[in-house]
């Protein structure tokens, strides 16, 4: 049994975002973190780990420098990463990009008591589709937003947060399942982790590695085999400025209603 | 023949999964059947509702009030759970037998887990939480010039693209707008090769508008086995208490990471504002995050965006997150200590002071203005 966990390299967008003049991203201004949600779906799989000391492998697609997150993770108890890397692989939308990572982690070899894991979804796009379309790819039975994982023998049991309530799902391995910063706490690096980590495996697959992969093809990947495209970017205006009020004391309120009553807000 | 995503010219007609879930229709299906609606129009073809689940002909009807022209049921006691596989089996069927240009759903933790399988299994594109949708380009480019920083020449130029070096005029695409970056950039996005077009589109943006019209109900036959179905939902809980309904509401008062001096006497004066305008209490991810409020609170990107007649922001600084989730309000006013919060910059009215002494005597003065009146 192993588990495979798919990451990605993130701007971090929670703090100062710089924007280009054209209103593309400035990513070379910004810090670089492991997305949120997929330190989640590590967490979970390392803890899988603890439990049933199962191997656990960290897929990722990005620039030769995303070896570094896969150092950390590997510090933290990842065992092994995979970097999947090519020019002919940049420009990927959603489609795109879940067509390549298929084609590795098949590459690699998922085995029916394998789990794939992901973060439910990445803080730069926000658009939770890549799990479910790897899942699409490999034929894998698939459970989103994952807000519990139990696993007895083959048959993993997850609760699925739903914005009413939650379903309880069972399904068989191999499965996919993205995680949400609900299922669990991410742990530390550890000092012997770090230590460590520079002797873990780290396998790097290029278009050479996967151009013979059925997923692989000049129409599916890349910028030319992505569905959608973008027509334009743009920042949206700020909005005017408002009044400030002068004051914080009762005429100040006085004056804040008085205006909301006579423009017949209240 | 097989199935071609890429031969557009087969496909036809705007559909929209009208989401149910135990046989009660999801308030943004609405949303969506209105703005289906519009795209229809603009195309000049027909609206249609795809709804699957166990016994559902009863809510099929209602659809026709917001301007549906058709919609396809399909019944089955294997459809009455939502599950992954099965409801994907039975639209992408549907799909490759009926052929709609356009398939819209909800982003809701359903829509968002089936959309992007359904759009991998039909080989075509699928933009993730809209928040804007046009197919005609005019008031698309108005849309840009009232929503964007462009410059007009530059909007007006827009009309055709270079699509794998072809040129390709995007008048009939469906064009997807949607943040990105957590609200600091704004794409617009097509899918110029491929059908049915598909996006995602977060609730409580779309505005739901009576357009009635008596719905035809087909039932197509479908092919649906118990073993096309490998996961085995074994409870659907809702949740006990009931949920803020901050995205119907027209006043919502939010409180922020500046009640951390007094959390629940700080809640408690969110709480009585709310009261006193009718409102719900509504949060910054920073006091969901801290365990203060439960998460159903929360508006910004990650939470819920709001649109209410009134947004009050107490103790909010305004990181771009939760700006996004509520600039939209019709009115908004900020009460910070930190005079150079952002919140202000969004506000239309600001209040530079301490939320614990203001809102009291905030909540005083609307007594007194509305009985003054």
């Amino acid at each position: 049994m192993k588990i495979i966990v798919t990451v990605k390299q993130v701007p971090d967008t929670s703090g100062k975002v710089a924007v280009n003049p054209d209103g593309t991203l400035d990513r070379a201004s910004m810090q670089t973190i492991i997305n949120p949600n997929d330190m989640n779906a590590v967490e979970a799989a390392l803890s899988l780990k603890d439990e049933l000391g199962c191997k656990v492998i960290a897929f990722t697609m990005g620039p030769p420098p995303a070896e570094g997150m896969l150092r950390e993770l590997m510090a933290m108890g990842v065992d092994e990463g995979v970097l999947i890397t090519a020019r002919e692989f940049g420009g990927s939308d959603t489609y795109a990009t879940s067509q390549i990572l298929a084609a590795g982690i098949d590459t690699y070899g998922v085995e029916p008591d394998d789990i794939v894991l992901a973060g439910r979804q990445a803080i730069d796009g926000d658009t939770a589709q890549v799990g479910p379309q790897i899942a699409e790819k490999l034929h894998l039975p698939q459970i989103t937003y994952a807000g519990e994982i139990t696993k007895n023998g083959n048959e993993i049991t997850v609760k699925r947060i739903l914005e009413d309530g939650y379903m309880t799902i069972k399904v068989k391995t191999p499965c996919m399942i993205t995680c949400i910063k609900e299922l669990n706490q991410p742990r530390y690096m550890s000092v012997g982790g770090i230590f460590e980590c520079y002797q873990k495996p780290l396998v790097t697959m290029t278009y050479e590695t996967l151009k013979d992969h059925p997923l692989i093809d000049k129409t599916t990947i890349g910028l030319a085999g992505s569905p959608t495209n973008i027509l334009t970017s743009f920042t949206p205006p700020q909005k005017g400025a408002g009044m400030m009020l002068e004051g914080a004391g009762k005429e100040t309120t006085d004056k804040l209603a008085g205006i909301l009553a006579a423009k017949h807000i209240i | 023949m097989a199935f071609n995503s890429a031969d557009i010219a087969a496909f036809k007609n705007v559909w929209v999964f009208c989401e149910q879930r135990q046989g009660v229709m999801m308030p943004t299906t609405f949303e969506l059947i209105s703005e289906g609606r519009k795209l229809a129009n603009e195309l000049g073809v027909e609206l249609c509702g795809i709804l699957l689940g166990d016994n559902v002909d009863g809510i099929a009807p209602e659809l026709g009030k917001y301007g549906a022209d058709k919609v396809y049921v399909y019944n089955s006691p294997l459809l009455k759970d939502y599950t992954t596989d099965g409801y994907t089996k039975v639209i992408v069927d549907a799909v490759e037998e009926i052929k709609p240009e356009i398939l819209l759903f909800g982003a809701s933790n359903i829509g968002r887990d089936l959309a992007p399988r359904c759009a991998a299994r039909l080989h075509t594109g699928l933009c993730a939480d809209c928040t804007h949708l046009d197919i005609d380009m005019p008031n698309y480019k108005g849309f840009l010039k009232e929503a964007s920083t462009l410059p007009a020449e530059r909007i007006d130029k827009l009309g055709t693209v270079m699509i794998n070096k072809e040129p390709h005029a995007v008048d009939r695409d469906l064009k997807m707008t949607r943040p990105a970056f957590g609200g600091h950039l704004m794409a617009s996005i097509i899918c110029p090769r491929f059908r049915p077009a598909m996006a995602t589109v977060r609730p409580g943006v779309m505005k739901k508008r009576e357009c009635p019209k008596t719905a035809e109900i087909i039932h197509p036959a479908f092919n649906l086995s118990a073993e096309d179905i490998q996961t085995n939902v074994t409870e659907t809980v809702k949740a006990a208490k009931k949920l803020v309904d901050l995205i119907g509401a027209d006043f919502i008062v939010s409180v922020g990471r500046g009640i951390s001096k007094d959390v629940e006497k700080g809640i408690e004066l969110g709480q009585a504002l709310a009261d006193e305008l009718g409102g719900v209490l509504g949060s910054s991810r920073a006091c969901v995050d801290a365990g203060w409020i439960t998460a159903d609170h929360q508006v910004g990107q990650t939470g819920k965006t709001v649109h209410p007649k009134v947004y009050v922001a107490l103790g909010i600084s305004g990181a771009i997150q939760h700006k996004a989730g509520m600039q939209e309000s019709e009115c908004i006013i900020a009460v910070n200590k930190n005079e150079n919060a952002p919140i202000f910059e969004v506000a239309d009215y600001g209040i530079v002071g301490d939320l614990f002494k203001v809102v009291p005597e905030l909540i005083e003065s609307i007594r007194a203005a509305k009985a003054a009146k």
